[in-house]
């Protein structure tokens, strides 16, 4: 091919010059993402799930006729003509009637469990999205300061991160948890009671601080040494703007892929929390507390357990499903990964 | 290499005051109201509380307190609260059947995790990789108390094959032992062998592509040689600091969640059973405990790491 032809004046009217546009790292990741399958499967189910738990009050009002904490221990619900008690007189309750009132059944205190269920997992998915917030910022924050700062701001922000990161997740998550359904927290404005959600969504979400906090740090500490921080820095700069400008937007990948880790986890250590009631307190229902609840009857009623407990490992899989595809798709050593050698 | 030891002992003895002074915190500071109070339950009078105060040292400023309660930590006399029991002879009580549940765990998590995690990694992207890792995922999603108490149904309630609960020490009926173990072994472990088979494909796929594996096969080793000499051997030294500190935690009454389905009265359970009554010292101590074991492993790991891999710095 002769080099002449590629040159402007060697086109032809109305021809161009085939130009390489440069893609952003995101386009390209979407453009990986759209790609899988599975990752967009499991994506489209998750956000089911939220509208589902969203619509919660809509259900309780208009199909099943009651909310999520109204007991009908005594009362009888007819099915296929039969009159049959909610709560048998052994205490059983009802299982699954696959009708609009008590569809999958009723709890011991003879409430709509499908109710409960949607409800609850309002409750789980507010907690785990809120605690996932109270992380990342808290943490990137941390990890910005350590990292760029070094020197003893970087040693005394280090250490408190070891100290909270020495105790097992669950069992920290329950010391405090404990320590808060007492009295709730009143400092300075922020004003929570023993039983609000919120407490179990601030307590995951500095829990889990450390593990999102530690490996951005040494993200950090490799790009202030970088040629562009460097730029920055000789225009005078201030700490700041070099953190805020120049090095976040760096980390937002990383970022990106620990969130939905984040929240899966979130919404995991919620469920051991309120299993071991240190997190969402009742009759507020949340998938954990539920499932607590379950247990009690699983001789009898293993359904009690098996609903709200798939319901869980359903929207966990889904989150993290969806979240391994956008580590893929973000990840340039991905690429090699999945093409056969 | 000693000073690295050295200054990573003075590091971790740092964190370890620092855990007990934050231990100490959560439970003196943070829960609002007065201590004293509480214990005396809703019917007190004001000098019955007072007298509590006085009693437990609640009146005493807040540093002289901490200092207090690690003297009781250390010399092993703390009281609960409600059944006025010593709490460090009932976490000695619980230590056998927790270590049970956490070797026995341990094993099987290592082994079946650096397994799949193998065989997954042997061909990236085919049916055995997807199928393996949709599982791990699967597990990794799965709380362990719903895994324990579905197997709990399944196997006890439904079929009797195995015990419903409960711990039998090794040393009256190792086969009951096994027998009341093998459920929370196997419920604890699934969890974790999806992680650890996810983290170990991840470092064998990144390692197959490192220079010294180029060189290894260029030599003409054959590819299984390659395979253990070479890429399993880096891939592994971060596994085996995972486990290291998992292990750790559940040692430390970590499986707090498990200890209690199944009833195996370890040191979990005791901290679960203390919760639901609000008894404050047992979890502290529980708490405390825990976080030194897993702070003590944390700098015996970095050593080794150190040890292990040459390429790490000993001065960074």
């Amino acid at each position: 091919m002769n080099t002449q032809e590629l040159l402007p004046s060697a086109l032809g009217p109305g021809e161009e010059l085939p130009v390489e546009v440069a893609v952003g790292s995101y386009r390209l990741a979407v453009r990986r993402l759209r790609h899988n399958m599975g990752a967009l499967l499991a994506g489209v189910l998750f956000l089911g799930v939220v509208v589902c738990c969203i619509c919660a009050p809509l259900y309780a009002r208009y199909v099943a006729h009651t909310g999520p904490l109204d007991n009908h221990i005594s009362e009888q619900v007819t099915v296929g003509g039969h009159r049959r008690d909610v709560v048998s007189l052994i205490g059983i309750p009802i299982g699954p009637t696959w009708h609009a009132r008590f569809l999958l059944g009723a709890d011991f205190n003879g409430r709509d469990v499908a109710v409960r269920m949607l409800y609850g997992g309002r409750n789980s998915l507010i907690v785990g999205f809120s605690a996932t917030a109270i992380t990342m910022i808290v943490a990137v924050l941390i990890a910005l300061f350590a990292g760029y700062y070094r020197g003893w701001v970087d040693s005394v922000l280090t250490r408190i991160l070891d100290v909270i990161w020495a105790y097992p997740a669950i069992l920290l998550g329950v010391a405090i948890g404990t320590s808060l359904a007492l009295g709730g927290i009143s400092i300075g404005p922020l004003q929570l009671s023993g039983g609000s959600l919120y407490i179990p969504a601030l307590i995951i979400g500095f829990v889990n601080i450390p593990y999102v906090a530690k490996p951005i740090r040494g993200q950090v500490i490799a790009l202030r040494e970088k040629e562009f921080v460097d730029a920055a820095r000789i225009l005078n700069a201030s700490g700041l703007r070099i953190m805020l400008t120049e090095i976040l937007p760096n980390l937002s990948s990383t970022i990106v892929v620990l969130v939905p880790l984040m929240i899966a986890n979130s919404i995991l250590l919620e469920a051991g929390l309120s299993y071991l009631g240190a997190g969402v307190q009742p009759p507020n229902p949340s998938w954990g507390t539920m499932i607590s609840d379950g247990v009690k009857l699983i001789t009898s009623s293993p359904d009690l357990v098996l609903a709200p407990g798939l319901m869980l490992v359903l929207t966990v899989l889904c989150i993290n499903i969806f979240g391994e595809g956008m580590r893929d798709a973000l990840d340039p050593r991905a690429v090699r990964r999945r093409t056969r050698r | 290499m000693n000073r690295f030891i050295v200054r990573r002992a003075f590091q971790a003895a740092i964190v370890l005051g620092l855990v007990s002074i934050f231990t100490f915190l959560i439970f003196q500071v943070i829960p609002n109201g007065d201590p004293a109070a509480r214990l005396a339950g809703r019917t007190a009078t004001p000098e019955q509380i007072a007298a509590i105060a006085r009693s437990w040292g609640f009146d005493r400023p807040i540093y002289i307190q901490y200092l207090h309660t690690m003297g009781k930590i250390f010399t092993g006399s703390v009281i609960s609260y409600t059944q006025q029991i010593n709490v460090v002879d009932q976490i000695r009580r619980g230590l056998p059947a927790t270590i049970s549940l956490a070797i026995g765990a341990g094993f099987i998590w290592l082994v079946f995790g650096i397994l799949v995690g193998l065989l997954s990694s042997l061909r990236p992207g085919r049916l055995l990789d997807r199928t393996l890792g949709f599982l791990a995922l699967t597990s990794i999603s799965s709380p362990v108390f719903v895994i324990g108490s579905v197997a709990l149904y399944f196997f006890a309630y439904r079929t009797s094959i195995l015990p419903s609960g409960g711990y039998v020490p090794l040393t009256d009926n190792p086969l009951h032992w096994v027998e009341h173990l093998l459920l929370p072994w196997i419920s604890l472990s699934l969890p974790f062998i999806g992680f650890y088979s996810r983290v170990l494909r991840g470092n064998v796929l990144d390692a197959k592509h490192e220079d010294y594996v180029r060189m290894a096969r260029a030599k003409g080793l054959s590819s299984r040689r390659v395979l253990v000499r070479h890429v399993l051997r880096n891939s592994l030294i971060p596994i085996m600091a995972l486990w290291g500190l998992d292990f750790a935690g559940v040692i430390g009454g970590g499986a707090i969640l498990i200890e209690s389905i199944f009833d195996l009265r370890g040191v979990g359970q005791y901290a679960a059973e203390s919760i639901q009554v609000l008894d404050v010292p047992p979890i502290m101590v529980i708490v405390m405990y825990t976080a030194v074991l897993v702070v003590i492993m944390a700098a015996i790991i970095d050593v080794l790491y150190a040890y292990l891999d040459p390429r790490i710095s000993l001065n960074a």
